[in-house]
């Protein structure tokens, strides 16, 4: 039954509310969060632009399949604790996708608003009941069944571990989440920065998922602090969940890639999200003194987008993004690139780092680049930059970021001689079952897929819940030579 | 919370910790490091472990105090705690019986080589102990060495204790004599560990350092421990710490490890003026509530 009391055709009529932004002079040097959330009256305008199709398209968009029409229902009903719960049965991070997951090409990329008018601001309105059920205080949370007797253990507190605990959590079964940093959360919490995703969000549904009965041990590095034999021989775990990610930095490997001033995205980000280098010396870790000083970063996926918004709120004179195609070919969100640029980011496509310069004492004084210009396209897809002979020019800045994409971690691999990788090191794992060679082991998210986005990483955990849940039942492990 | 069960000077801002920690006390071997974070500012550091009683659970630490957070933690007391500690992180040594391995250790180094030393001792090596420090109390462990080394040499900048000079001497007299060194293993200060392998390149003398770069998660994911070697770059935190040394670019090394000398350089000028406020940030974090009580866990 709606709740809607407007005929569909006066519905087309709402304009789409649009998110409320910190002014670009003023966020440009601070960490707060740029998108300041829908009022209550936005987020119920908003809401009854849902034309409640019977079909509904945004679904089948949404990769952890989040009911939405129903949860839109349920705010247009004011019921947004109600709302919120109804998110929580698929997506148990509600408060972090509703900010970070590209909706454009997904949930609302589906919506057939989107055909005529602009699509429904689905992304907005999880945050708003997420956010609001936070500022309140109150919790909806699934309910748990009774105890299993099974143990779970997942490596890893990135999107694909938190998702797979939730699930796990809620049948019943005991989960542990094992994280070889200090804080929980992945890349949440040491990639995306605060202007983002603030980390008291994080935090918040991290507990949210304690409360549901998950435990958490930080500082274990499995492969090195205990194995995965270990945990299933001596621990008693009966299956085990690999989500390590895909967080080992890829550098370009030309000369001078060693300057001080150099670093890898992950590093840069790292110092800064979770180490709080940005408040040194209240904070004890340093990072690079960006004050004054002309920064560039290398990439043009959303990790350079934060790392180069990231520098220019560190203080830098000049931000600048190295970038090999054009803009139209960035991986990087629209509104991440929107922002940025509002923010005084400079973007410099079609060039392509050779080298890093160094100083007279060693330190990095600029980037030689090459001009690029687009040919065929490659096999993504995309035109490939092809250089153009002779176009050599420099540019010069004191620290440069590369943000060039991330491989394989190999720490767990390496500690178990059972469990197969492809090439490239990732776990072999089943698409559908996303079991391993090794019995009772599964893969989930970058580790299996290289890197992709948080939401892609929650839908993988999803499923490896799904069929953990399905082994610990039945205890059957078969088909294992359709793996590795 | 990995409480602090001992803790001692051995020498002038050079302490020694027993803390529990029984994961890492099970896994441990020679020539592993971890990571500690004293409170909830404080910042990621590497420091190798010394020794380990995998029965007791606990880890030894030994601890030079040169900046601001090793002050700080060598202002802490048994009965304080470490509020993160992960480990054990890094490639264990390679011990093996090579028939004579030379151990030197520059200042706090013989710390760091002592394990090694000792390992490479019960593999069936034959020993030889090179102890280095500026002056007389500032020889570390010299007992425990002398226990395991076949023949020991101290040197002293100052003469104060045994010889007077740097490590290299006796290891270029040796050389020079033509003593039959199968491997060297050097650990201390960057230029020290250049120097032994400038000593021992001609020769062709197997020698291994253990690197002492800048780490922040020390599992691989960020790259800032980076070495440039003769076989491209790697990783200390995985690929290390110890590494061939005559394929190391020990001026890169050390380059590297200037990246935050202002930012350090102010924060231990703060930390002096006011050591107190540091302190109190660390026993705060000691006495921090768990963030999930256990009735609560438990209620599951």
């Amino acid at each position: 039954m709606s709740a809607n009391p407007l005929p569909p055709k006066q519905r087309t009529k709402i304009p789409r509310q649009e998110m409320p932004e910190q002014q670009a002079a003023a966020r440009r040097r601070n960490f707060d969060e740029v998108n300041r959330g829908l009022t209550v009256l936005g987020a119920s305008t908003e809401a009854m632009r849902c034309l409640e199709c019977a079909k509904p398209a945004c679904v089948s968009g949404c990769p952890v399949g989040v009911k939405i029409r129903d949860f839109i229902a349920l705010i247009t009903a004011g019921d947004y604790l109600g709302a919120a719960a109804k998110i929580r049965e698929d997506n148990v991070l509600p408060a972090i996708t509703g900010r970070v997951c590209p909706q454009e090409t997904q949930c609302e990329g589906c919506c057939i608003l989107g055909k005529t008018f602009e699509p429904l601001g689905i992304g907005h309105l999880e945050r708003f009941v997420a956010d609001y059920e936070r500022e309140h205080g109150e919790l909806g949370l699934p309910e748990i069944a009774p105890p299993s007797g099974r143990k779970v253990a997942i490596i890893g507190s990135g999107p694909a571990g938190l998702s797979a605990a939730g699930d796990l959590v809620r049948w019943g079964h005991a989960v542990t989440v094992f994280e070889a940093l200090h804080e929980i959360g992945g890349v949440l919490v040491y990639g995306i920065p605060a202007f983002r995703l603030p980390k008291a969000i994080v935090r918040h549904e991290v507990e949210a998922l304690a409360r549901m009965g998950v435990d958490f041990q930080a500082n274990v590095v499995v492969g090195k602090t205990v194995t995965i034999d270990e945990l299933m021989d001596e621990e008693g775990y009966d299956a085990v969940l690999v989500a390590t990610g895909a967080g080992l930095p890829k550098f370009l490997g030309i000369p001078g890639e060693h300057l001080p001033g150099v670093s890898s995205a992950n590093e840069f980000l790292t110092r800064v999200n979770l180490m709080h280098a940005n408040e040194f010396p209240s904070y004890d870790e340093p990072v690079f003194d960006c004050r004054g000083r002309d920064v560039a970063v290398i990439g043009g996926g959303n990790t350079a987008m934060d790392a180069v918004r990231t520098a220019c709120r560190l203080g830098a004179r000049r931000s600048l993004l190295i970038y090999r195609r054009t803009e139209a070919e960035m991986p990087a969100r629209v509104e991440e690139i929107r922002h940025a640029k509002q923010e005084g980011i400079e973007l410099l496509t079609l060039a392509n780092p050779v080298a890093f310069l160094s100083d007279d004492e060693g330190f990095l004084a600029g980037v030689r680049c090459l001009r690029m210009e687009l040919g065929q396209p490659d096999a993504s897809g995309r035109r490939s930059p092809v250089p153009i002979p002779g176009s050599e020019f420099e540019v010069p800045v004191a620290m440069a970021v590369v943000a060039l994409g991330t491989g394989a971690n190999p720490l767990v691999q390496s500690s178990t001689p059972d469990l197969a990788t492809d090439p490239r090191g990732y776990i072999a794992a089943d698409p559908e079952t996303l079991r391993t060679s090794k019995r009772g082991v599964f893969a989930a998210g970058d580790i299996v897929t290289g890197a992709a986005t948080v939401i892609l990483a929650m839908a993988a955990g999803r499923r490896a819940a799904a069929a953990i849940g399905e082994f610990l039942e039945s205890g059957a492990w078969i088909d294992a030579e359709a793996v590795g | 919370m990995f409480p602090i069960l001992e803790a001692e000077f051995l020498a002038p801002e050079i302490k020694r910790f027993v803390i529990e920690a029984p994961r890492v006390a099970r896994k441990r071997r020679a020539g592993q490091f971890v990571i500690v974070r004293l409170h909830e500012r404080g910042e990621r550091i590497p420091l190798t472990i010394a020794d380990g009683d995998p029965e007791r659970g606990t880890i030894t630490l030994i601890v030079q105090g040169v900046g601001k957070t090793t002050k700080l933690m060598n202002l802490l007391e048994a009965g304080d705690a470490i509020l993160d500690l992960v480990g054990p992180l890094g490639s264990p040594s390679d011990v093996r019986r090579y028939g004579t391995v030379v151990v030197i250790g520059g200042g706090v180094g013989t710390a760091i080589a002592w394990p090694t030393a000792r390992a490479m001792k019960q593999a069936g090596n034959r020993v030889v102990g090179i102890v280095g420090a500026r002056s007389r109390q500032l020889v570390l462990l010299e007992p425990e060495m002398r226990a395991i080394c076949d023949e020991l040499e101290i040197v002293t900048d100052d003469g104060s204790s045994g010889r007077q000079g740097v490590v290299i001497d006796p290891l270029c007299e040796r050389i020079m004599r033509g003593d039959r060194i199968d491997l060297v293993l050097a650990i201390g200060p960057v230029r020290m560990m250049q120097a032994v392998a400038e000593m021992t390149r001609p020769s062709g003398i197997r020698t291994i350092v253990s690197l002492n770069s800048l780490m922040v998660d020390g599992t691989g994911m960020c790259g800032g421990c980076r070495v440039s070697t003769r076989d491209g770059t790697r990783f200390a935190c995985v690929d290390g710490p110890e590494f061939d040394a005559h394929a190391v670019d020990f001026d890169t090394l050390a380059r590297r490890n200037r990246t935050y000398r202002d930012s350090e350089a102010a924060a231990l000028e703060a930390f002096r003026a006011d050591p107190n406020s540091a302190l109190a940030q660390v026993r705060h974090s000691c006495r921090l509530e768990p963030t999930h009580p256990p009735e609560e866990a438990a209620s599951r």
